[in-house]
């Protein structure tokens, strides 16, 4: 698995502070078509604490990044590096996967509480943990419900308190909120970046959405689709901390989502392009 | 029912919610029913199908006597160790064949050439290996609720979807804690249904393998009763059999319900 890499030795100024680095980072998926490029040769440097995400197209290979780094599917080539701290206790990452992923023959508690249990945490501290979480999330008086007695909203943000009460190095997101509608979407973004600012974790967050990629992200990798690449990087300019709403009435927000549409215009009417191409 | 009075609408919500526990129990009484009149209008041969009363009276002698409780006990008895011994084996393997895809390969064409041999058709060897005694009722009883609970195991763990392992790998579950998270809740509502098959599988067996050497129980009281040609036993003993499948059909679903509370089905 290519998340027992060894952390490389920290060299030169500020090469501590990188948590990621990914070097011509390639993934092929060999299809009855024939191999099928989904992601290109990204090359990625994601510095500690930093709110990272991804936008583009969809298929461009976002969520395919996201496992690569999970350790749940391998590259095909290039490098991946994860500077963790050998001393350390934590999980390397714990991820909040796209759609439902909750265990419908557990109960809300039981869910939260998963990546503990499976790491034998002792029961005391898993209470006082998923206790926590599912307070910081609004679930407390649901903790005995199941997943199917939840709305999508609920089950997403227990999704959520279920990689968070694991306290991982990293905290990797894919399209956490993209199933909601605009009232549970801008509550949790609240939230998520209330808790956020707790904890300071290093986040990949995928979205599809400009918006949600400059209300909450630090740093925004615009990819390009077919096969997925780098389209440009582009730093937040907005201090921390974030209140959405706010954030959003700021004319400087509406111009910088513009801006970073412009990178994302192209690559959407190439996608489809190419999608029309092959359709006919 | 918008004039129902008030006891009566409360009676109606009790039986709402019964509905097909009460349609369960009322279909096989108006069957009874039909029976006994045929019988007492001379419609039907008595010698070959008694009437209901003249049963139910043998069956009360049956029980005064011990005699049923006796072959009852008998046969549930070994229906029991034939469900452990035939079941927990099953379950396990058919998630570990569920679970790896190689031993999937290696077993898959060993249990599909085994499956369709009727199990009856294995009595004789059964006997031969296993003597006369306890041990080859329970083996027919564990060899006919082995298949269903198998089968149903593997297709339980394969129907899982596979994000649910994803989950189980990222938050750092191996082995016998994936087994245990995962794969085998998430395999419940088919290892469910196989254990239904296999308990109706086993009630059938049971009965056939009692009828050959055995002193006790429900299929060697039917057989004793055909020699003695004492055709109400025969009946007591197809109406117990048939109570059982009811009850067990019954208790089964209502386990069902409780741990299985994600699939309910309403
Ligand atoms: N296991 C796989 N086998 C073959 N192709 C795959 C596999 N997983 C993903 N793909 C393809 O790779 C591309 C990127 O997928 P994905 O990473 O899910 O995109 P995104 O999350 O950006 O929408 C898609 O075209 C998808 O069809
Ligand atoms: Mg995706």
């Amino acid at each position: 698995m290519n998340m027992a890499q060894q952390p490389i030795a920290a060299t030169g100024a500020g090469a501590d502070d990188i948590k990621i680095r990914m070097s011509e980072l390639s993934k092929v998926f060999e299809t009855r078509k024939g191999p099928f490029v989904a992601i290109d040769q990204l090359s990625l440097e994601i510095p500690q604490g930093c709110f990272f995400m991804i936008v583009g197209p969809s298929g461009c290979g976002k969520t395919t990044l996201l496992r690569i780094l999970a350790g749940l599917e391998s590259q095909s080539s290039g490098e991946l590096i994860i500077n963790q701290p050998k001393t350390s206790q934590r999980p390397g990452n714990s991820m909040v996967f796209q759609g439902d992923s909750l265990f419908p023959w557990m109960s809300v508690f039981d869910n939260a509480a998963y990546g503990l249990r499976m790491r034998r945490r002792p029961v005391a501290e898993i209470n006082e943990i998923v206790g926590h979480y599912l307070a910081r999330t609004g679930l407390r008086k649901f903790r005995d419900s199941y997943p199917h007695q939840l709305s999508g909203g609920m089950r997403q943000r227990v999704s959520i308190a279920r990689a968070f009460a694991n306290d991982p190095d990293i905290l990797l997101m894919d399209e956490p909120f993209s199933a909601l509608d605009e009232q549970n979407k801008l509550l949790l973004q609240e939230e998520l970046l209330k808790i956020w600012e707790e904890t300071r974790k290093t986040v990949m967050f995928i979205t599809h959405s400009v918006d949600e990629a400059v209300t909450l992200g630090d740093r925004i990798l615009v990819m390009s689709a077919h096969p997925g690449r780098a389209k440009s990087i582009v730093d937040v300019p907005f201090a921390r901390p974030r209140s959405v709403l706010e954030l959003r009435a700021r004319p400087e927000y509406g111009e910088f989502v513009y801006h970073i549409w412009g990178h994302l215009r192209d690559e959407v009417d190439r996608a489809r392009a190419l999608d029309e191409a092959s359709a006919s | 029912m918008s004039v129902a009075s008030p006891s009566s609408s409360a009676l109606f919500k009790l039986l709402k919610g019964k509905r097909e526990l009460i349609l369960n129990i009322i279909s096989p009484l108006l069957m009874l029913l039909a029976w006994e009149i045929a019988a007492q209008m001379g419609w039907i041969d008595v010698r070959f199908f008694p009437a209901p009363s003249k049963i139910f009276n043998t069956l009360l002698k049956l029980i005064e006597s011990g005699a049923l409780w006796r072959h009852l006990s008998a046969s549930m008895q070994r229906l029991f160790w034939g469900f452990l011994f035939g079941g927990i084996p099953a379950l396990l393997l058919g998630i570990a064949m569920g679970l790896n895809r190689t031993f999937r390969a290696v077993l898959d064409p060993i249990v599909s050439a085994t499956y369709p041999i009727p199990k009856s058709a294995i009595l004789p060897l059964i006997l031969l290996i296993f003597g006369l005694g306890e041990a080859s009722k329970i083996v027919m009883v564990a060899v006919g609720i082995f298949y269903p609970i198998l089968i149903n195991t593997v297709a339980g763990v394969l129907e899982i979807n596979a994000i649910y392992f994803d989950v189980s790998r990222n938050f750092g579950a191996r082995g016998w804690q994936v087994f245990r998270t995962v794969a085998f809740p998430g395999a419940l509502p088919l290892i469910m249904t196989g254990i239904k098959l296999g308990v109706g599988m086993g009630l059938i067996l049971i009965s056939l393998a009692e009828m050959v050497g055995a002193k006790s129980g429900l299929g060697y009281m039917m057989w004793n009763a055909w020699e003695i040609l004492s055709v109400e036993t025969m009946y007591v003993g197809l109406l117990v059999i048939a109570a059982l499948g009811i009850v067990f059909t019954l208790v089964l679903t209502e386990i069902e319900r409780l741990i299985v509370p994600w699939k309910v089905t309403r």
